[in-house]
């Protein structure tokens, strides 16, 4: 199972939309919850007239069986105290449906970095317990860096080290709560702040690529990537005339 | 962040508010102020006689434009009659609990039609917040049965809003849009909503 954590930049749910798109995913389902503020429209992937009228919601499932891949996007931010609960749904209805294993698309604040993580790559990586014996050592060979821990009293120097991840929405929820579950997790995260985060998405995606190989890789790391027609008019209408 | 001043605020996000730290230690206090403050934001629902089980068609008029338009060219004393009203609080607005409703109160009643009762108007000029909406849907839509309905929402946007490739400026305005499920077969009287466009709130839900 693939999904984004609504977080910073909505970087995970951007990237999500570019592995529904490009691998042209079939929805399969939807999340009928209370957790997630309500919307709707037509359809985010249309590429002609006749797919573009179908209904989309806040939080829909696609698939590919020749990958085995299963695909949740959130498309909403989350209701106030609802994190808990729809962490628990979630990860109670992974268990019921056997999912093998579950990767999570996040970010976090840029500007909370210390010394050291504002030099080198933006990109880190977690994996539970479960899935650190399975895949840690191809980790190792990718050369990823894993998300370091701070120090729950930062200033004292005796503390212990704790996991923060500031601005990922449910992701540390729902990392910790897939350690004690025995839950496959890995959480691939990139370090942003809001704005223009099509370029985030990109470079999150392509990390992604690097352990599942969706798609094959290019030297020219986005063109393999496609936008979904939904991405038009992100930054709002086209501009008056008469503001010239 | 840190600002001019030198303090730390923490960024304004479009993913939300980080809610780790309100979720761990909450105290007794805590949990029963918020217990409260849920059950004060309960949405409540009135029949006059009772439920409507066997609704044909139902209209809803969500927000202040589209009420006035069910006001103005619809409802009137001797076709319709009230059949049920909505209660609730949030802290944008409290329903009226008077009968003779104003233009300006926040209201939701739902009406039906005298010589044909299974079809069902709602008027909700209210606010509904983000968590009473679901609570709104279950509601209304529980005491209804699904087969054989048909849901009209009608709601306004600000142009402001729309996402087009021109500017807004030049749109001739006010301008119809709709959305509609795999359902709905009959012809709609508009154009169907573009992408990157979307619905929010009560309409959405």
């Amino acid at each position: 199972l693939l999904q984004p954590a609504v977080s910073v930049g909505n970087v995970g749910q951007l990237a999500i939309d570019l592995v529904i798109s490009t691998l042209d995913m079939t929805k399969v389902g939807y999340f009928y919850t209370d957790c997630l503020v309500p919307m709707v429209g037509n359809n985010p992937y249309a590429t002609a007239e006749e797919n573009s009228t179908e209904l989309s919601i806040n939080a829909e499932v696609y698939w590919l069986p020749s990958k085995k891949l299963v695909v949740l996007q959130i498309r909403s931010p989350f209701i106030k105290n609802k994190y808990r609960p729809f962490c628990e749904a979630l990860l109670s209805w992974v268990k019921g449906s056997r999912c093998a294993r579950v990767v999570v698309l996040s970010s976090s604040h840029a500007y909370q970095r210390d010394d050291e993580q504002l030099l080198g790559t933006p990109l880190r990586y977690l994996l539970t317990p479960d899935l650190e014996k399975a895949v840690g050592g191809l980790m190792q060979e990718l050369n990823w860096k894993e998300m370091e821990k701070v120090a729950a009293y930062p200033g004292i120097s005796d503390t212990d080290k704790v996991l923060h991840i500031p601005g990922g929405g449910i992701t540390k929820l729902l990392f910790t709560e897939s350690c004690s579950k025995g839950i496959q997790m890995a959480v691939l995260l990139k370090f942003c702040s809001e704005g223009d985060n099509i370029p985030d998405a990109f470079v999150l995606v392509n990390y992604l690529n690097e352990w599942l190989q969706l798609v094959k890789s290019e030297v020219n790391s986005s063109s393999q990537w496609k936008i979904p027609s939904s991405w038009r008019l992100l930054f709002g209408s086209g501009l008056p005339p008469a503001l010239f | 962040m840190a600002t001019f001043f030198g303090e730390v605020v923490v960024a304004p996000s479009r993913a939300g508010l980080d809610e780790e730290e309100e979720a761990q230690d909450e105290s007794p206090e805590d949990s029963e102020i918020r217990r409260e403050l849920q059950a004060k934001r309960a949405v409540q629902i009135q029949w006059s006689a009772a439920e409507p089980s066997g609704c044909s068609r139902l209209v809803v008029a969500i927000g202040r434009n589209a009420a006035a338009f069910l006001s103005s060219f619809i409802l009137d004393s001797v076709c319709w009659e009230v059949v049920g009203v909505v209660k609730l609080w949030n802290e944008w607005c409290r329903t009226s609990s008077t009968t003779n409703i104003l233009p300006t109160d926040s209201f939701c009643l739902f009406y039906r039609l005298i010589s044909d009762p299974t079809v069902l108007l709602c008027q909700c000029s209210c606010y509904v917040a983000e968590d009473q909406q679901f609570q709104w849907l279950e509601k209304v839509f529980g005491c209804m049965q699904k087969e054989g309905l048909q849901v009209t929402i009608l709601s306004t946007c600000p142009v402001a809003d729309y996402k087009t490739q021109e500017s807004t400026l030049t749109l001739a305005s006010p301008f119809l849009k709709a959305l509609k499920t795999k359902e709905f077969q009959e012809q709609v009287c508009c154009p169907l909503l573009e992408q990157p466009n979307i619905v929010r709130d009560l309409p959405a839900a």
